[in-house]
This record gives C-alpha cells, sequence and structure tokens, in this order.
C-alpha cells in the first residue's frame, strides 16, 4: 500500500481507496442506488429550481430538512460503521478518505454557490432533471464539464 | 395497492427523503466502500473524453466507472419517477417566494422548473447564456475547485467530521445567499427577463 503514496502527486483527491476496477454486474449495484437516488431527487422535488430559490430566501425549512436529516442519518450510519467494525460485501475494511483543508474549499465554494442559486442544482440534480425530461438540462452538464475542465486546465495557476 | 400508488405520487416530505439520500452514504460504503460524491463524475467525464494531456486529467478513470453508472442512474431515476410516479398537481411554492419570484417574471408553476428559463427557446438568447452556460460553468468549476458538491461535502464530508467540509459548505450557502438576494434580480434584468 505505501506504494500508493508515490502516485499521490498526480490524483490528490481521487483514487486513494484501495478501489478495483469493477466491471459489469459488478456495476449494476451502483445503477441501482443512483436510480433509487434519483427517484428520491424527483419525488422530494429537491430537483425544482423553485426548492432552491426558496431555501436561499429562507422562505422554506424544506430544504434545510432535506440536507440536515440526510447529514444525521450519514453521520449516524458512519458512526455505526465504526463502531461495529462494519465491512464491506467483500470483506474489505471501510475507508473514508480524510479531506485535506486547501483554499478552493473556499473560493471555489464561493463561486459553486453561485452557480448553485442560478442553475437550481448541484451535479446530483442536474442529471435528475435531465431525466425529468428537462433536456434543456443537457447543456448546463456540458457547460459544468467545461467548467470543471476549465478548473482542470488551470489548477496550477489558482492560490490552492 | 391503488392507495398505496395514490400515496407515493404525492410529493414526499423532507423527513422521508432526507433520511433516504443519508441512507446513500452507507449503502456506498458497505457496497464497494466508494465514497459518496457526484461532481467527480465531471472531472471522469473530462478524464475519458478530453484529457488534453493536462496531469488532472490524466488518471485511470476507468477504476471510477462506478461513479458515472451511479449517475446515470440517478438520470433513470428521474425518468421512471417522471413517467410513473409524478405528481399531477402544480408544485406548492411558498406565498413569499412567488411574490419574489413574481418579481422577477417567474409565474409559471405547472412544472417542477420554470418554463419562462428554462426551455430550448431560450438556448441562444441572454436567458440561456445566463443560466445554462454561465450557471453550468460556475457549478463545474467552483465544485471541483472546491473538491466537492452538495453531496460530496455537505453530505458525505460532514458526516464524516471533516471540517474542511463544513468550511466548503458554508461557503456554498455564502455563494447562493449572494447570487439570490444581491446578483439575481440585476443579471436577470442584464440577460433580457
Amino acid at each position: 500500500m505505501k506504494v500508493a503514496d508515490k502516485n499521490k502527486k498526480i490524483t490528490p483527491l481521487e483514487c486513494e481507496a484501495p478501489n478495483m476496477q469493477e466491471k459489469g454486474e459488478n456495476l449494476l449495484k451502483y445503477l441501482i442506488i443512483g436510480v433509487l437516488f434519483g427517484i428520491v431527487f424527483v419525488k422530494a422535488e429537491i430537483i425544482s429550481w423553485f426548492r432552491i430559490q426558496e431555501m436561499f430566501r429562507l422562505q422554506s425549512f424544506f430544504m434545510y430538512g432535506v440536507i440536515g436529516s440526510a447529514v444525521v442519518v450519514g453521520m449516524i450510519s458512519i458512526q455505526l460503521i465504526k463502531m461495529f467494525n462494519i465491512k464491506t460485501l467483500t470483506g474489505e475494511k471501510i475507508n473514508i478518505p480524510k479531506k485535506e483543508f486547501r483554499k478552493g474549499q473556499i473560493i471555489g465554494g464561493f463561486i459553486f454557490g453561485l452557480g448553485w442559486a442560478l442553475t437550481g442544482a448541484c451535479p446530483g440534480p442536474l442529471f435528475a432533471q435531465i431525466g425529468s425530461g428537462f433536456t434543456v438540462i443537457i447543456v448546463t452538464f456540458l457547460s459544468a464539464v467545461a467548467g470543471t475542465w476549465l478548473y482542470g486546465k488551470f489548477s496550477d495557476k489558482l492560490p490552492n | 395497492m391503488e392507495q398505496f400508488i395514490e400515496w407515493i405520487k404525492q410529493p414526499w416530505p423532507w423527513w422521508v427523503a432526507g433520511p433516504l439520500i443519508g441512507l446513500t452514504v452507507p449503502a456506498l460504503l458497505i457496497v464497494g466502500n466508494k465514497s459518496f460524491g457526484i461532481s467527480s463524475s465531471l472531472r471522469h467525464v473530462c478524464a475519458a473524453c478530453v484529457p488534453a494531456g493536462i496531469p488532472f486529467f490524466t488518471y485511470n478513470w476507468k477504476k471510477e466507472l462506478w461513479n458515472m453508472v451511479f449517475v446515470l442512474g440517478i438520470l433513470i431515476g428521474g425518468f421512471i419517477a417522471t413517467m410513473f410516479l409524478a405528481n399531477p398537481d402544480m408544485i406548492v411554492v411558498s406565498e413569499a417566494t412567488q411574490q419574489d419570484l413574481a418579481a422577477l417574471g417567474i409565474t409559471d408553476y405547472s412544472k417542477l422548473l420554470p418554463v419562462e428559463i428554462f426551455s430550448w427557446d431560450n438556448l441562444l438568447t441572454g436567458k440561456g447564456l445566463l443560466f445554462f452556460v454561465i450557471g453550468g460553468l460556475l457549478v463545474g468549476f467552483g465544485t471541483r475547485y472546491a473538491g466537492g458538491c452538495t453531496s460530496g461535502h455537505a453530505i458525505m464530508g460532514i458526516s464524516s467530521l471533516q471540517w474542511p467540509s463544513v468550511v466548503a459548505t458554508i461557503f456554498f450557502m455564502v455563494g447562493g445567499f449572494l447570487m439570490t438576494h444581491v446578483f439575481l434580480g440585476p443579471l436577470m434584468t442584464l440577460f433580457g427577463f
């Protein structure tokens, strides 16, 4: 495992977990979790531009309830995993990569916030919006890919 | 059964949706040791399609295929929910928000997204430039610069008690409040609303 550390400079964020490349039917489980997740997004109207407006205008508790209760359930789950040393289905030890503090979390976070209030969507809902028939969001998605690419292109020139 | 379908077609309350979203965190961890995150998929798309020799996109994206399959699932889930489980009624939005949005020229609540903004007719206009192109660029650039989005930082990061994610989430909100209360009105006027 120590050999892997040498590659860290090239890929600082991803690929730190002992992820093996998975194929075919192994990927199906992620598709199913994604489908369920997408259904929740639409059924709770989280993909709605109006819900995001309500949230940023502090005129509805709804989105705060969604995100807050998601965090609480996630937190309890992770504590239980740690407490009972729960393993993955294949018996691996569960590994949660540590997030290092960088200036990007302030500057990039702020920039994303500006975009979130405009598009009414973080990246997850973008996909659910397209699936819901708002096909013009494909353009927003392509712009988001372009934005990601621009960050990659200029990341070494930005304060980090 | 019919009653169940009727019930499921109603918009789900936050205390159903939030915990279900939260359960995605242990589900992905247990199923394959994956940390919940969505914006990374945009990076993998870059790495797979237009790496252009940029170090940030030069990695084995095939190892991250699960993430792209996951977001494809979100898209399919959106389709299923809309085709088979859609709520036939108009979306219920708070009175105060409706008043604020009316001042911006948004009054159509027939769909989850306002058709005044999100339609193909707006694509080649200032409206499309603002909401699709500029909005998308800000989301893509900002999430990658921040190293995550609402799922990776606000939900996965805070759930695993990582303070940098709390910082990121605070600045997501600061950006959102500023856009909504300061820039949105003038920008919409400028871009043709």
